[in-house]
């Protein structure tokens, strides 16, 4: 059995809610969709019990009905592992993983600048990657944001 | 903690140590930083955005100029997520010349860093000798691409322009000058005193704290971590090629200088190897305008480390989201690390040290969507007003008096 399919394997067994949901892609590359009220189990697990000690990114989507937040974790010299939950695209709202990554930070100030999405927990801090002077309610990597409404503001 | 001792110091976004617009807000007792924050942004230009509402080729030139310095790093990393997305074979002389100007490229960045690194400690003579020979390696670009920077080489599916042997012969040649230079580098490093004292002990980064705070590049492997996507994750041809992960285990500038260094007598080793074993054959598979729904992660080993995209596809020719991770950003809370408890003085060669690349980082001024009939951009009077507005208003120092003829559109 490789690698990845051993842990997908484990994170079955693990968690069973998760049948059907991890996917191999190729060797290196997995990913996993994960129910937003269980993130933090798998994520801990992922972390703590599997040695997925680095976090790529955060990549942040607008899907129109919802929201989408990958967390990409790396294990050293190996698999790259994309969890990822959707949110309420009326109420999106996320914990931060700044207390196991301390570089989340820029990356959560990112989903909050660009897509609008709060973060429950981040330390008060500059904004990014946005100017101190752009409008709060102006989330450029949503969908429906234009490049023209910019012009009002300047 | 604070103490009325203390002393806040606003260090850019403009300011004589680095060349790019980063701010600091640094807290001095004395001499020594007792803490710091860091402002990023000022290159946002909103490139991910702008990628989405163009095709796959185009936005291929587009991330190319995410950076100037890592330009074949930007591109390769994203025609990688494409590909594997589209399911192409790309063919293996391709994969060869990618790596072969990837590796061009991390020489032509370590020395630009050597200099900057030398002027920083005013050692400008180290300044004058690494930029003269880093047009060595300039021309050498220049030669197989057209470009000293951005040098349009991928497409998806495969590489642009072959490589003659005629070429092949000149790449040699100035391996072989460079080395002999390196040579003399690494001399330097190792036996001038001058080098070793101002460096060693400086801007400290402990390998378990290079680890928490996810430290990439040469910056994690100078602090002991042997984190390079080249062996890590291979792609092009890095998977047949023989060089090793260089690490220091001083964890200080000085590491990160013999790192990187030593780095380039690998680049040599990886270009000969690649000049040598090219297979023959096509350079390029056809690739589809429309690609299939689908996602693709991909890494490189960018000269400042571990450069990661993210593609999403719709099945159209345009893509649904790109995500750019440029290496400087995950080394920024490195930097606030480092600089606790050091020398003010030693400040700019500690940023300097991760070799910050801030125009990368920030990737994303908004997009001006020149060829849509709702275009409008802000004319130059309009920036130039709300520059002098901003410190008026935020730092109490006025400008107009010196910019009358921007007079009437003063709003206080």
């Amino acid at each position: 059995m490789s690698v990845e399919e051993n842990l997908k394997h484990k994170l079955e067994s693990r968690f069973p809610h998760m049948k059907d949901t991890v996917v191999v892609q190729r060797t290196r590359r997995m990913s996993a969709d994960v129910a937003q009220e269980r993130f933090f189990e798998v994520f801990d697990y992922l972390i703590n019990e599997m040695q997925f000690t680095h976090l790529c990114t955060i990549t942040g989507m607008d899907e129109v009905e919802s929201f989408g937040i990958i967390y990409h974790l790396s294990r050293e010299g190996e698999i790259v592992f994309s969890l990822r939950i959707h949110i309420s695209h009326d109420n999106p709202k996320i914990k931060t993983v700044t207390g196991y990554f301390l570089e989340a930070d820029a990356y959560e100030r990112e989903l909050n600048d660009l897509l609008g999405i709060e973060i429950e927990g981040l330390a008060p801090g500059h904004r990014y990657p946005l100017p101190d002077n752009w409008p709060k309610e102006d989330h450029p990597l949503r969908k429906d944001w234009k490049p023209e409404s910019e012009v009002d503001h300047a | 903690m604070h103490n009325s001792q203390d002393v806040k110091v606003p260090f850019g976004p403009q300011h004589p140590a680095l060349k790019e617009p980063e701010g600091f807000l640094i807290t001095l007792r004395g001499e020594k930083i007792t803490a710091s924050s860091v402002k990023i942004g000022y290159n946002h230009r909103g490139i991910e955005k702008a990628c989405e509402e163009r095709t796959y080729i185009q936005d291929l030139y587009l991330i190319e100029r995410v950076c100037g310095i890592c330009s074949h790093s930007h591109a390769t990393a994203f025609v990688q997520a494409v590909e594997e997305i589209a399911g192409l074979e790309v063919p293996k002389r391709a994969l060869y010349i990618r790596s072969l100007i990837g590796e061009l490229e991390r020489i032509h960045s370590h020395l630009l860093w050597l200099g900057v690194a030398g002027h920083e400690i005013g050692f400008d003579t180290l300044l004058m000798y690494t930029w003269r020979d880093r047009e060595v390696v300039m021309d050498i670009l220049a030669l197989l691409t057209g470009n000293r920077v951005n040098y349009g080489m991928n497409t998806i599916g495969g590489v642009r322009r072959d490589i003659t042997p005629a070429q092949a012969k000149e790449v040699l040649k100035a391996v072989d000058i460079l080395e002999e230079r390196t040579k003399y580098y690494i001399k330097i490093a190792t036996q001038e005193t001058t080098i070793i004292e101002r460096l060693s002990g400086v801007g400290v980064l402990s390998k378990k704290d290079a680890l928490k705070l996810g430290a990439v590049g040469p910056t994690a492997r100078a602090s002991g971590v042997a984190r390079d996507v080249r062996k890590d994750d291979p792609y092009a041809a890095y998977g047949e090629l023989d060089f090793k992960v260089i690490t220091a285990e001083t964890c200080d500038v000085y590491g990160r200088t013999v790192v990187r260094v030593l780095e380039l007598m690998e680049a040599y080793k990886i270009i000969r190897q690649i000049i040598k074993n090219m297979p023959e054959g096509p350079i390029a598979v056809r690739a589809p305008r429309k690609i299939p729904a689908g996602e693709a992660v991909s890494r490189y080993e960018a000269p400042r480390g571990e450069d990661f995209h993210y593609v999403r596809s719709n099945g159209t020719e345009k893509p649904d989201r790109v995500k750019v991770r440029a290496p400087t950003l995950a080394n920024v809370q490195a930097v606030s690390k480092m600089l606790e408890d050091r020398y003010l003085a030693d400040m700019p060669i500690v940023i300097a040290a991760i070799d910050p690349c801030f125009s990368c980082t920030d990737r994303s001024i908004i997009i001006k969507n020149s060829g849509s009939k709702n275009s409008k951009t802000i004319p130059w009077e309009v920036l130039h007003i709300q520059s002098i507005e901003w410190y008026k208003e935020r730092r109490g120092i006025d400008f107009s008096g010196l910019n009358r003829k921007y007079a009437k559109g003063f709003k206080i």
